[in-house]
């Protein structure tokens, strides 16, 4: 019979996860299953380009490597349960799949905010289906648009929005600066600026404490009484992971699902976990497992989960480098580029500027222990290469340890 | 082998020139410029290019 790995996930990491396995050389079967009803697409855009109208999903979808042609897909179907052991998933209906080898690659879903009122007029950027009823709404004459969450998804969607020409524009945000989290004070106050300056308005140190409305959204109660009216709410508060469907195996799942360091799960060599569902430490740092909700992610957790995956299926049992990137994003907001190379949240209390000044082009340096950990650029698209100019040195220096 | 970028959709991100730096260069204004023709012994790091471009916007034909 036929040897077959699954896929659980037709997203970014479904997808290079089947390239990489028959790049790793796996001959058998690989099927595919994802419960959306497209074939893998870039999600990048949906808070820029398809919001702004831009791009249509031809431009979006990746073009699978003629290597992967013999692929299965199994679209709009969703995987509900799976017994490791017995190396069996269940789909939706009930019919069960066999396999040798199993891909985790069921990313997140946006997390939504439980306190009381309407959901109709509430939105998240996750799914070109969110991307596109979002601006059908964005797009209404006079739409009054609060975005919950001053992370990198809600700074690009109000960012966005005001380049449509929306006039009321409002980020609401429990912490005192936009993405403070990640980048730390410095960046957060340039960025506050940039934003204001283009019209985007703040209410900071604000949690949002419910909403109004009969129907639909009429406007959103932050925890200080305030009312914002609303037409629009955009929630980006985070996400959390899809793995319901692990339950019962005996897995860490409290954050996305705990791999090794060869992406392993659960200590079972036949099953590995991609993309930001998976919970990996990173032996460039301290080892300490986190989920990882960089692009970059699921290409590079797809082509190391591929190889150990393969050599064991194939008896070839090798020993693999512990996985080791070096985590890079960047975020389009307005007309400004954020670029970032290495772990800046590691170094957030030695934050240096490296070149050029907040309120300009600017480049800054993260350390821990003195030493560089992460380098951040800000500005236009020619400055934020400037931080490619750090990339091998944070690419060359020794694991930091915990 | 022949390498095209859709230059409509390049946004001069520069992942590519870390993939292919042989094959992939940003100029001083930090625009692409790239060898459309490269050798058949890069072909493993042109598909990393092209893997990592945050636009997709490289194409390898044949």
């Amino acid at each position: 019979m036929t040897r077959r790995i699954v896929v659980a996930g037709a997203s970014m990491g479904g997808l290079r996860a089947a390239e990489r396995l028959r790049a790793a050389h796996w001959t058998g079967a690989i099927t595919v299953i994802g419960d959306e009803p497209h074939m893998p697409y870039n999600r990048p855009p949906l808070s820029k380009e398809v919001l702004a109208g831009r791009a249509p999903f031809a431009s979006l979808a990746f073009t699978p490597k003629a290597s992967a042609a013999d692929v299965e897909w199994r679209l709009g179907a969703s995987v509900t349960s799976a017994r490791l052991a017995d190396r069996v998933v269940v789909l939706e209906g009930g019919e069960e799949l066999a396999f040798d080898g199993l891909v985790v690659a069921t990313g997140m879903r946006p997390r939504r905010l439980r306190c009381e009122g309407p959901l109709n007029g509430r939105h998240t950027v996750r799914t070109l289906a969110d991307a596109q009823g979002l601006r059908d709404e964005l797009t209404r004459p006079g739409a009054r648009v609060v975005v919950v969450g001053a992370g990198f998804i809600g700074c690009e969607v109000a960012a966005t929005a005001v380049g449509l020409g929306v006039t009321e524009v409002t980020v609401v945000d429990p912490l005192p600066l936009p993405m403070v989290g990640p980048l730390g004070e410095l960046l957060g106050r340039a960025l506050l600026r940039r934003h204001e300056e283009r019209g985007v308005r703040f209410a900071l140190g604000a949690g949002v404490a419910g909403f109004e409305g009969e129907d639909r959204v009429t406007g959103v109660v932050l925890s200080d009484g305030t009312v914002l009216p609303a037409d629009v709410v955009v929630e980006s508060v985070g996400s959390v992971a899809n793995t319901e469907w692990l339950d019962g195996n005996g897995l860490d799942l409290t954050d996305g699902v705990l791999t090794d360091d060869q992406l392993r799960v659960g200590g079972l060599p036949h099953v590995v976990a991609v993309g930001d569902v998976a919970r990996f430490p990173n032996a460039r740092y301290d080892g300490i497992p986190r989920r990882v909700e960089h692009w970059s992610i699921p290409t590079d957790t797809a082509k190391h989960a591929a190889k150990s995956l393969v050599a064991h299926l194939d008896g070839a049992e090798a020993d693999f480098e512990p996985f080791a990137p070096l985590p890079t994003f960047w975020s389009d907001q307005h007309e400004f580029r954020l670029q970032s190379f290495g772990a800046p949240v590691l170094g957030k209390d030695d934050v240096r500027v490296l070149d050029g000044a907040p309120d300009g082009d600017v480049l800054v340096g993260y350390h821990a222990d003195g030493r560089l950990v992460g380098v951040v650029a800000l500005g236009g698209h020619a400055a934020t290469t400037g931080a490619a100019r750090y990339r091998a040195q944070l690419l060359k220096q020794p694991a930091l340890t915990a | 082998m022949k390498v095209v970028v859709d230059m409509n959709k390049c946004q001069d991100h520069g992942q590519c020139v870390f993939a292919a730096p042989d094959v992939f260069q940003l100029d001083d204004n930090g625009r692409l410029a790239y060898v459309s023709d490269p050798d058949d012994a890069l072909r493993d790091e042109v598909e990393e290019a092209a893997d990592v471009c945050p636009l997709q916007a490289i194409r390898i034909e044949a």
